[in-house]
């Protein structure tokens, strides 16, 4: 806790020349290719033709056809420190067609038949579209777009191994990613003239960059040394007003809670093609930490499938830490754990592999138990409106080594 | 205020005398089932029907019973009953219609409908009070002539005067009765109604043809008989030890025409010989030789305490004349269109020395709702049936309201105080939710159903003279409760089955409905022709519905 008590002024003159001294650290990212497989196209069209010709030979033989695809939960996945992420166990659900789940079966078939128009077209559904395309099917239509959401899951499940994703098979999220601002241009391209277009994040004024639905065919500049991912969007606009980026040469990116597929891939793309850290600031209680820390770091046991490329392995929790709590003295801005979030974390400790991994976890999650409170990350106010621009976080910054891992 | 002055002994005298039957009646009719101008009109025409009912049974004559209601003013009705029974002997036409307490099942131990020899004279006296006409009755019997009587009652004496009495040559029936009255009344239709109990004793009575004629109806409804044979006559039996209380037992010691005390026993008992009678005298410590008529009240006393304690077997039961398990079936089948009957006896029991025997029917079901039928190849089929009846609804209600229950006393329906009565308490207490109906605690149970309860005996415990519930003793719960049980148990079975197989119709359902959409995903994602896709959904649909059974 010595750290060295410094002025706004000096700080800013300070991060100013940084920055100046940083222009020659130019680093660059182009669009992502993935595992040299080219036609991803091609091998979902082939995908879809597949499945469907298996079931149509075993119902010509006069049995019951099935479908395989991979389990979706935390039982079914593992962790290794070396890989970074959640993987499949391999345990495997198969769906056989009887009375129970004949019209799961159908939908699903009806699902990947929209999927083929759409990849062969070059169309795409958001999820919500797809669940309105449902209801020009009868009888078998969706009822609410929970269903929807779940057998495009079991579809993409089931073509994960061959890397085929939703997206590869046109279904976009209807929610659009984080908020992005900082030392970072994105290199986007017009979709009808094909030209580029370079949106720079430092020159936003008071709004943002928004992450698209889908980004990997984005491209990066950036001159900044580490990537901020914040929870709350208050955190964010106050670091945002005061040009924290600037500051301390970063690129801040919003989350809004459990950070999005398309955030999670940004992230992930900025982390790998321009060598950042990314460091994460969320509430210190159990959802900030086993919700969107664990999910933006090593991915989710629900889209086990495809967390190889949405989570963010290299991920470090900068805070709020319960020990944080007692360091800057917000014992009397807290709140108690309610039953919800001891239920979270213990739950946290028993099954996921995650923080079963790492003792400085389990150590820090029981403290936060035994301490039996939970502190937000505007508890910092209870100091001043910026202690956490001007104490706080330069303080958690200048030993990144401490951060839980 | 003046003072008024008290009355000695001898004053009070003048003012006392004796109070006639009919006049007590006059003055507390509701004892009697009058006590409203509704009830007033069906009390007429039950105690009509029960009497005419009862004696084409002895007379072993299938019945055949007509009954009319006329309005003739606002509240006033003419009642007709007309049977084809045997006829009453002129002698005898103004005592059985125009008494009080006059007839021959009172002192009778054998089970017939009528018991106080009340009903239909107090309905003619009801008549004459309230119309200020008396009863009007025609009668014929095999071999006299058809005597037609008009008459007029005297209160204070307790008898008919007959004003009119012509004979006539010609009848339309070669024997029977009709009964004619006016009645201040009110007809009204519903549950507890006339039509009400005209239908329920059709289906007590299958064996009777009833005929019924109501104000707004454009000609009479007629209940078919379904069963061709009579029931057969009870015997009549003599009283049981177990169930004569001191003072009548006081009263038979002074009537007999025993001169022994052994042999009054033998005499007037059933299921007393020379053993049991000894046993009883020794237990009671008198001579067997002493004269019945001197007994004393002390003595008496000893000898009904011996009674009780001497072990004699239980009352014959021949005096019993059952439904029958057929033909309660056929009763509710004819009255009651349902999915389902069950029905079920038990052997003849004893309360208080008089022997009886419940029986019970239940109707499930309604029909008109849709009915699923498996074949023998497994498949099902849903069919909707027609209702057979156009007046079930007055029996089987909705299956989200209470059971109906259907209480009878030696067949005949009773209609009023279902709360009170000890059928309704045995069917509260019995757990329908075993058997597939739902139920709150201490309550009917609910569902579409119609619950039969018939008990036979000598002697009926009704809970007060105008015979509207049964007296809840324990031998009679108990019997009702078991008979309802294994009734219960047969609806049981039935509702499961019932049940399962429209679980495995809703999930084959299932198959109808989203099969086809498999069929169209392979077309779309395929590109394969109708037929193809036709003949895939086909293929699946039998794979699918050969590896379900039922």
């Amino acid at each position: 806790m010595a750290a060295k008590k410094t002025t706004k002024k000096k700080a800013t003159k300070k991060a100013t020349k940084k920055v100046t001294k940083k222009k020659a650290n130019l680093r660059k990212a182009g669009p992502a290719e993935r595992s040299g497989r080219k036609d991803l196209r091609g091998v979902a069209l082939d995908s879809i033709q597949e499945v469907a010709e298996d079931v149509r030979k075993v119902a010509a033989a006069g049995r019951l056809p099935d479908m395989t695809m991979p389990q979706r939960n935390l039982a079914n996945v593992t962790y290794d420190r070396k890989a970074g992420y959640f993987e499949l166990k391999g345990n495997m659900k198969t769906r056989t067609l009887d009375v129970n789940s004949v019209k799961t079966f159908a939908q699903t078939l009806r699902l990947m038949a929209l999927a083929k128009e759409m990849v062969a077209d070059e169309d795409f559904a958001t999820k919500r579209e797809a669940y309105y395309v449902s209801k020009n099917w009868g009888d078998a239509k969706f009822n609410e777009q929970r269903e929807s959401d779940t057998v495009l899951d079991d579809i993409e499940g089931m073509f994960s191994m061959k890397e085929v994703t939703r997206e590869t098979l046109r279904f976009v999220p209807e929610e659009h990613g984080g908020s992005v601002v900082g030392n970072l241009i994105v290199v986007d391209k017009d979709p009808e003239t094909g030209e580029d277009i370079r949106s720079d994040c430092a020159a936003m004024g008071s709004g943002a960059y928004t992450v698209p639905s889908s980004v990997d065919h984005l491209s990066f500049e950036t001159t900044a040394d580490f990537v901020l991912a914040i929870e709350t969007g208050g955190m964010f606009q106050r670091l945002n007003h005061h040009r924290y980026w600037r500051t301390a040469n970063c690129i801040l990116v919003e989350m809004g809670g459990v950070p999005t597929r398309a955030t999670r891939r940004f992230v992930r793309r900025i982390a790998d093609g321009l060598k950042l850290p990314v460091y994460a600031f969320v509430d210190c209680d159990p959802y900030g930490i086993c919700n969107i820390y664990r999910t933006l770091k090593v991915g989710s046991g629900q889209a086990a499938h495809v967390n190889r490329d949405f989570c963010v392995p290299t991920a470090q929790f900068l805070g709020v830490t319960p020990q944080d709590i007692i360091d800057f003295g917000l014992e009397d801005a807290t709140h108690p754990l309610q039953p919800v979030d001891v239920k979270r974390a213990k739950d946290a400790l028993k099954n996921d592999p995650f923080f079963q991994a790492y003792p400085k976890w389990k150590k820090a999650i029981n403290q936060m138990l035994k301490m039996g409170v939970r502190a937000e990350q505007q508890a910092f106010a209870k100091w001043g409106l910026n202690f956490v621009i001007e104490e706080y976080l330069p303080k958690k910054i200048a030993a990144t080594k401490n951060f839980l891992p | 205020m003046a003072k008024k002055a008290h009355l000695n002994a001898e004053q009070m005298a003048k003012t006392q005398r004796e109070i006639s039957v009919s006049e007590f009646f006059a003055k507390n009719r509701h004892l009697l089932g009058f006590d409203n101008q509704r009830k007033a009109l069906l009390t007429t025409i039950k105690e009509a029907v029960d009497n005419s009912l009862d004696a084409c049974e002895e007379a072993g004559i299938l019945p055949s019973i007509l009954v009319e209601i006329h309005q003739l003013e606002e509240d006033r009705y003419r009642v007709v009953i007309e049977d084809n029974g045997p006829g009453i002997v002129k002698a005898q036409i103004p005592n059985i219609f125009g008494k009080l307490l006059y007839g021959s099942k009172f002192h009778s131990r054998r089970q017939s409908r009528g018991q106080q020899g009340i009903g239909i004279s107090a309905a003619g006296l009801y008549g004459q009070m309230t119309c200020g006409k008396g009863p009007r009755i025609w009668s014929k019997t095999k071999r006299g002539k058809m005597h037609a009587f008009e008459m007029q009652m005297d209160l204070t004496k307790n008898k008919a005067l007959i004003t009119k009495d012509e004979e006539h040559k010609e009848w339309h029936q070669k024997e029977g009765t009709r009964f004619e009255i006016d009645i201040e009344a009110t007809y009204q239709r519903g549950l507890r109604s006339v039509d009400d109990y005209i239908k329920q004793t059709a289906v007590s009575n299958p064996h009777a043809e009833l005929r019924y004629l109501a104000p707004g109806m454009e000609e009479a409804r007629v209940y078919e008989r379904a069963i061709k044979i009579v029931p057969e006559r009870a015997d009549e039996i003599k009283p049981h030890p177990y169930g004569v209380e001191l003072g009548e037992l006081m009263k038979m010691l002074r009537n007999t025409n025993s001169r022994w005390l052994s042999g009054f026993l033998q005499e007037e008992f059933c299921r007393v010989g020379p053993k049991v009678a000894k046993g009883i005298i020794k237990e009671a410590g008198l001579g067997e030789r002493s004269y019945p008529t001197r007994i004393a009240r002390e003595e008496a006393n000893k000898l009904f305490r011996a009674i009780q304690k001497t072990k004699i077997s239980a009352p014959p039961t021949t005096c019993l004349s059952p439904i029958g398990e057929d033909r309660i079936k056929e009763g509710l089948m004819k009255e009651c269109d349902a999915d389902f009957y069950a029905v079920a006896t038990r052997p003849p029991a004893v309360y208080r020395g008089n022997p009886f025997q419940i029986e019970v029917g239940i109707a499930w079901g309604k029909p008109g709702d849709d009915r699923l039928e498996v074949d023998k190849t497994g498949r099902i089929t849903k069919t909707k049936r027609k209702r057979g009846t156009t007046d079930t609804e007055d029996l089987l209600g909705n299956a989200d309201e209470a059971v109906r229950v259907l209480r009878f006393a030696n067949r005949v329906p009773l209609l009023f105080q279902q709360a009170g009565c000890g059928f309704t308490k045995a069917v509260t207490q019995t757990a329908w939710k075993n058997y597939g109906l739902s139920q709150s605690k201490g309550a009917l149970p609910v569902g579409s159903a119609v619950i039969f309860i018939h008990m036979a005996s000598v002697w009926v415990p009704f809970t007060s003279e105008a015979k509207e519930a049964i007296a809840p003793y324990p031998e009679i719960l108990k019997e009702v409760k078991l008979a309802l049980q294994e009734a219960g148990r047969k609806l049981g079975v039935h509702i499961r089955k019932g049940r399962k197989v429209a679980s495995e119709f809703q999930k084959r359902s299932y198959i109808e409905k989203y099969l086809p959409h498999v069929g169209i995903g392979l077309q779309e994602i395929l590109g394969i022709d109708n037929e193809e896709r036709e003949d895939l959904v086909e293929t699946l649909r039998d794979s699918m519905e050969s590896t379900r059974k039922i």
